[in-house]
């Protein structure tokens, strides 16, 4: 046994008491704070249980099918789809896109701009990837009881949680891509006298797009990862089945709310997956040498 | 703009207003702490000391370059002879680590970034060994590039970039992107770029270095011909000394980031200045280097019944011996002032080959 050089307990309290103190005390403004999420979560929500089936069916098929133009992907989204329908899910499998929507577009918005200063900064990226690494191995639990004391069990958190788990991939990858951008291609562009803001917009960025793409991708399926952890504080969906299922012992409600997250992963990693190969073809990778 | 020095308003020095692009003991240190290194070659260490003592690399030894308006001058010299660095000094892609760079009268270093910018948007273009195009932009939209950050419209900038596409030989491309075509048509794009800028000043970094020969050869001429009706100031990078021969109207040759040589091509041929260049003098085509009117007869003679200009070389007029026994030599103004024969180019190839 390690010997117990200090004592630790102080230190705990003083933690625990901190927080407390946060809660009593900025509870309502952090609330406030996050509302806009909350908004944007209710309204994507409501839009997509709004949409009718058959139109929400389409509209995916009819995505894949312009990513791929050959009827393969349609058919594997139109399956998806159906199955979520034909189990009775349809509206959880709405919720939980919606969850996984909003995150993204939130993960999207806060992502690339850290990218790009990290990708322009050394000090920036040495900071930043600390960071990153805590926020992607960090037991989900030990941040969701704090904001869960913060916000109270709701959307707020699951929505939070999994912003915090789903947006280091799409930092990082939005880092390496514009750090990947071809030197003689930028120094061509400082040599024609652009500044560094048209060099963002015109070139790297541009050129970035298919990574950065990628990190989106990622990013959409570590949200759709945490939507059990996030449905155990109030999120709803398919989660909520799965933990209905564990919860009565209903190994089939688990198995097909599970498939259901399955079905979704699929038909939104593929079809981003298929305009991230389109987008990479128009590029070109690795051309003029 | 205020940093403009006055080289050229004397009347009696017509001499500096001739000059396009003036570097003044340009020092280029890559390194953690330049000046120590600095210091250290002002002390007269060789570049492979400071290296030795600071892990300092010079880049640029004191280089002072004069290019005239109008010429093509060409800096030559192997790979880690600090060519692309120099030259990359001219826009101030490198910052130097000490010396002076004027360009059109203007102190390039004293420019504030703004007015860099529009520096490098007016006054100077660039064509890049790796050709720097954007791969996600069409042909047509690659060569307007230069203009699009100046700020010309749409309409007009399409149209002078279709124009300079067709000079180049690329009509027919326009919408295509850059890695659909081979890497000759690529670096005419780059070209039809630089081009299009309508600048007085085009930096070429080893443009035709990454090209196939026969490809390589058919852009000299290209570059040579269009040059004969557009007189631009051309500083162009290479490592192949037979290239330099052919499209230099002055040759710098530069080793260890100093100038070693500066001459007209016949002048290096003729004398190279160290054994380092007259290793390249030794393998080269000197019938490509010598011109005739350094060899030839002169005065006054019946006129021949063939005649060369006195800028042609010696390949040239080789083949006509075949037929003829002496072959006149012309000035500008097309009348002879004077005449060759076999014997004469003979002595001279073989006298420069090192024999007795």
């Amino acid at each position: 046994m390690f010997p117990e050089l200090i004592d630790t307990r102080p230190l705990r309290r003083a933690v625990d008491d901190g927080l407390g103190w946060v809660v009593r005390n900025w509870g309502g403004e952090l609330e406030a704070a996050a509302h806009p999420l909350l908004v944007l979560l209710n309204w994507i929500e409501r839009l997509l249980i709004a949409t009718p089936w058959w139109l929400f069916i389409g509209f995916f098929v009819g995505l894949a099918f312009l990513a791929t133009r050959n009827w393969r992907l349609p058919l594997v989204v139109f399956l998806g789809l159906v199955f979520l329908g034909l189990m009775q899910l349809w509206r959880d499998a709405m919720i939980t896109t919606a969850l996984m929507i909003a995150a993204t577009l939130t993960a999207i918005v806060v992502s690339i701009p850290v990218g790009v200063g990290m990708s322009r900064s050394e000090r920036a990226r040495h900071m930043v990837t600390p960071v990153l690494d805590l926020m992607q191995t960090l037991p989900s639990f030990v941040y969701l009881i704090p904001t869960v004391m913060i916000f109270g069990p709701g959307k707020i958190p699951a929505l939070l949680a999994t912003i915090v788990y789903a947006s280091p991939p799409l930092i990082r990858l939005t880092d390496l891509g514009l750090r990947n951008v071809d030197p003689a291609v930028m120094e061509a562009s400082r040599a024609f006298g652009t500044s560094s803001t048209q060099r963002l917009f015109g070139v790297q960025i541009p050129l970035a797009l298919p990574t950065i793409l990628a990190g989106i991708n990622q990013t959409t399926m570590m949200a759709l990862a945490m939507v059990v952890i996030a449905s155990m504080i109030g999120a709803g969906g398919l989660g909520y089945q799965v933990l209905q299922g564990i919860g009565r012992l209903e190994v089939s409600r688990g198995l097909f709310a599970g498939l259901g997250i399955v079905a979704l992963a699929i038909v939104f990693d593929r079809i981003t997956q298929a305009y991230g190969r389109r987008l990479q073809e128009r590029i070109g990778v690795g051309e003029v040498r | 703009m205020t940093d403009h020095i006055q080289l050229s308003n004397s009347a009696l020095s017509a001499g500096p207003d001739d000059l396009s692009i003036v570097m003044r003991g340009v020092t280029k240190i890559f390194g953690p702490d330049p000046q120590a290194a600095l210091a250290l070659l002002r002390q007269g260490k060789s570049k492979a000391d400071v290296q030795a003592k600071t892990g300092h690399v010079v880049g640029l030894d004191n280089v002072s370059l004069d290019i005239e308006r109008g010429q093509i001058y060409v800096v030559m010299g192997l790979s880690g002879s600090g060519k692309s660095t120099l030259i990359r000094h001219v826009n101030r892609l490198i910052e130097p680590t000490a010396g002076e760079i004027v360009v059109n009268g203007e102190k390039v270093l004293d420019m504030t970034m703004a007015q860099l910018g529009d520096f490098r948007r007016n006054r100077i273009a660039m064509v890049f060994q790796k050709f720097g195009l954007l791969p996600h932009r069409s042909v047509i939209d690659n060569v307007a590039y230069g203009l699009e950050t100046r700020g010309v419209n749409r309409a007009e900038r399409l149209e002078k970039a279709a124009h300079w596409i067709g000079i180049v030989g690329l009509s027919g491309y326009e919408k295509s992107r850059p890695r659909q075509l081979s890497g000759g048509q690529q670096q005419r794009v780059g070209l039809a770029r630089a081009l299009a800028m309508d600048t007085d000043i085009l930096l070429m970094d080893e443009a035709f270095s990454a090209l196939d020969p026969l490809i390589r050869s058919g852009m000299q001429e290209q570059l040579l011909d269009l040059q004969s009706s557009l007189n631009k100031t051309i500083l162009f990078i290479t490592h192949d000394f037979d290239e330099a021969l052919k499209i230099g109207n002055r040759i710098a040759v530069l080793k260890d980031g100093a100038v070693q040589q500066v001459g007209k091509p016949e002048e290096i041929v003729l004398n190279p200045a160290n054994a380092h260049i007259e290793e390249f003098v030794r393998d080269v085509n000197k019938a490509r280097a010598i011109h005739i009117r350094t060899i030839m007869e002169k005065g006054v003679f019946e006129p021949c019944e063939v005649a060369m200009p006195a800028d042609a070389r010696c390949e040239d007029v080789l083949p006509c011996f075949d037929r003829h026994e002496w072959v006149g030599v012309l000035d500008d103004a097309g009348s002879q002032i004077g005449r060759v024969r076999a014997r004469q180019v003979i002595r001279a190839l073989a006298r420069y080959n090192g024999q007795p």
